[in-house]
């Protein structure tokens, strides 16, 4: 009866005290093993980086020297600058129409995907295909798409007998072009989420709501949109931040800024500031202008949303 | 008047049957321009890859190259060193999604399975990561790699770890049944053992479409290999392409060929892997 005991419970549980607390010692122990690695890396990657990128913004670095303090030097330069604030105006334009587009034109896919159609699955990973494509290699194919001379855009318009375009080349096409490349290159993705969500709604509320005499339009305005809305949130959060991300499309289509600077983005000018021109402390101060931006954008965000979700169970 | 309700339900209620309901064709119509539209890039890219410099520049376009041959490929070769920024691709990649997969699972694992002092508050700091975009750390750790700039750990290192696989992973190990490691503990086993022959033999399917997607991530990688590699023989496949725009200057059907080249194992993942791919691409949507 005792050794029987004794095997259910072994005996080697050691048990310790850490800040008024009973924890196993042998749990305690191997977590700290596991948890060390891990915390090296958020740390040096970036509880590190973190504190390096505010010291360094009020100093006058660059790459060649540690440089000294400037105080807010860098700011003033960064707010004088038209260029900083070209890009900003640019990266703000960008995540505007692309969230439109992104959010729009995905819902509507994924709504017509959610329909009663052949070929479904088929269709449904067509437009998902895009997005696990590398996005260097894929731009390849578009810069050719937009070449003025041979691409084949121009000679589809040249061939409906209309004016052909610079797309890249030109000042106020190659925002626009990148544009075209960025939606087809990630709307899948947003279909598919879309679309996860749509296949989630219970048949049955949708069914209720045609007995009631809903017509479709009014099931999509006051069932499906209200309880998709976690999933926009998630949308529009992850595109606000991708999109002030945004760099390796940029660089590769458009290397030095654009045309007359019109594609430049924020991270286009960070880079530019570093790593061309050698300014580590502005392009620094340049980060975190980006940082509070973002933070600011999904902070605005999740407030505006948080009151209206809407649980129906 | 609560019978006619009830007669008016069961009709409605019969016309919903898929069986009894028609293709929407308008609808599908639609869809399927769009998915030409979607598709047609990758069409155009693999047969442009055949073709020849004269099939590229006449009027109007050719669909089809004149001959299929294989030249563009070998030009890609000859050109850059494609063969050296490929290995270096896959060597990178699959030393950050092996290590990356490794911190995930020790993380994961004990913050889902071990009490220990600050577990909640080491969580919520790793969660915090995920509100720091590179782009704005992109400076202090390009100083503070300096030293292993034109390195494969200079490459490799900073993007070892990310907060997204962390919880991932963990909302896969939360599904494990806790009675599986109860009893192994009354076997004997330890916790270390409990990690390697419970819990991720029964989570293996999960941590490799997270390993895949992580993989997927590292080889599009872009801004980073490009500002910590300045020696050619470190370029990586996305750096090395990005120069072949300027190098190839305008030969497009020699671009079209490393696309394909630089394409395939993504595709080869994808058709394989879809369903799994799909599948945590929506759960980590849901989750959040």
């Amino acid at each position: 009866m005792r050794g029987a005991a004794r095997e259910l419970r072994p005996s080697s549980i050691h048990r310790i005290r850490i800040f008024g607390r009973m924890y196993e010692r042998e749990q305690v122990t191997t977590a700290a093993i596991l948890m060390t690695p891990v915390l090296i890396a958020v740390f040096m990657l970036f509880i590190l980086p973190v504190i390096q990128v505010v010291v360094y913004s009020f100093t006058n670095m660059t790459t060649s020297k540690r440089g000294t303090f400037v105080g807010i030097e860098n700011f003033k330069y960064l707010i004088g600058d038209t260029k900083f604030f070209k890009a900003i105006g640019n990266t703000a334009l960008f995540a505007c129409l692309k969230l439109i587009f992104d959010t729009g034109l995905a819902l509507i896919i994924a709504l017509m995907l959610d329909s009663h159609i052949p070929l479904r699955k088929f269709l449904r990973s067509t437009y998902f295909a895009p997005v696990v494509v590398p996005v260097v290699a894929s731009s390849l194919i578009w810069i050719w798409f937009f070449d003025p001379d041979v691409g084949p855009l121009n000679m589809i318009l040249t061939k409906l007998g209309l004016e052909p375009l610079l797309w890249l080349n030109g000042k106020g096409t190659a925002l626009a072009s990148i544009l075209i490349f960025s939606v087809w290159k990630g709307i899948g993705y947003n279909v598919m989420l879309f679309l996860t969500g749509l296949q989630n709604i219970p048949d049955s509320y949708i069914e209720a709501s045609k007995v009631d005499g809903a017509s479709w339009w009014q099931s999509l305005i006051k069932i499906k949109l209200p309880l998709l809305r976690p999933i926009t949130n998630f949308i529009v959060m992850i595109g606000i931040i991708n999109t002030f991300k945004v760099f390796a499309e940029i660089d590769v289509m458009t290397p030095t800024g654009g045309p007359g600077y019109s594609t430049a983005m924020i991270v286009t000018y960070i880079y530019e500031q570093a790593f061309t021109r050698g300014k580590m402390g502005r392009a620094c101060a340049a980060s975190i202008i980006l940082f509070v931006i973002i933070f600011i954008l999904t902070q605005i965000q999740s407030r505006m949303n948080a009151s209206k979700t809407v649980d129906y169970d | 008047m609560k019978k006619k309700n009830l007669e008016t339900a069961v009709v409605s209620i019969d016309e919903l049957k898929p069986s009894r309901k028609k293709y929407n064709i308008p609808v599908f119509i639609i869809l399927t321009i769009g998915a030409v539209a979607m598709i047609f890039p990758f069409v155009w890219m693999i047969l442009s890859s055949f073709k020849t410099t004269s099939d590229i520049y006449t009027y109007p376009p050719k669909w089809l190259p004149s001959t299929f041959n294989w030249q563009n490929y070998t030009a890609v070769f000859r050109m850059i060193p494609f063969a050296r920024y490929y290995l270096n691709s896959i060597y990178t990649s699959v030393m950050q999604t092996f290590i990356q997969i490794a911190l995930s699972i020790f993380g994961a694992y004990a913050i889902v399975f071990l009490d220990f002092p600050g577990r909640r508050k080491l969580t919520t700091l790793i969660r915090t990561t995920m509100f720091v975009p590179m782009v704005v750390t992109l400076i202090p750790m390009y100083l503070i790699m300096n030293k292993l700039q034109d390195t494969y750990a200079g490459i490799i290192l900073p993007q070892v770890f990310s907060a997204f696989t962390i919880f991932l992973i963990l909302s896969f190990f939360e599904s494990i049944p806790r009675d599986l490691c109860d009893s192994a503990k009354l076997d004997g086993c330890g916790y270390f053992k409990i990690m390697f022959h419970v819990v991720i033999p029964n989570a293996k399917s999960s941590i490799a479409t997270a390993a895949m997607f992580a993989f997927l991530g590292h080889w599009k990688s872009y801004t980073w290999p490009l500002i910590i590699t300045n020696k050619e023989q470190y370029r990586t496949l996305p750096i090395g392409m990005k120069y072949l725009v300027a190098e190839s200057s305008k030969e497009y059907q020699v671009m079209m060929a490393a696309s394909v080249m630089a394409i395939m194992p993504v595709l080869i993942l994808f058709i394989i892997f879809e369903k799994q791919l799909v599948k945590s691409i929506t759960l980590t949507g849901m989750k959040s």
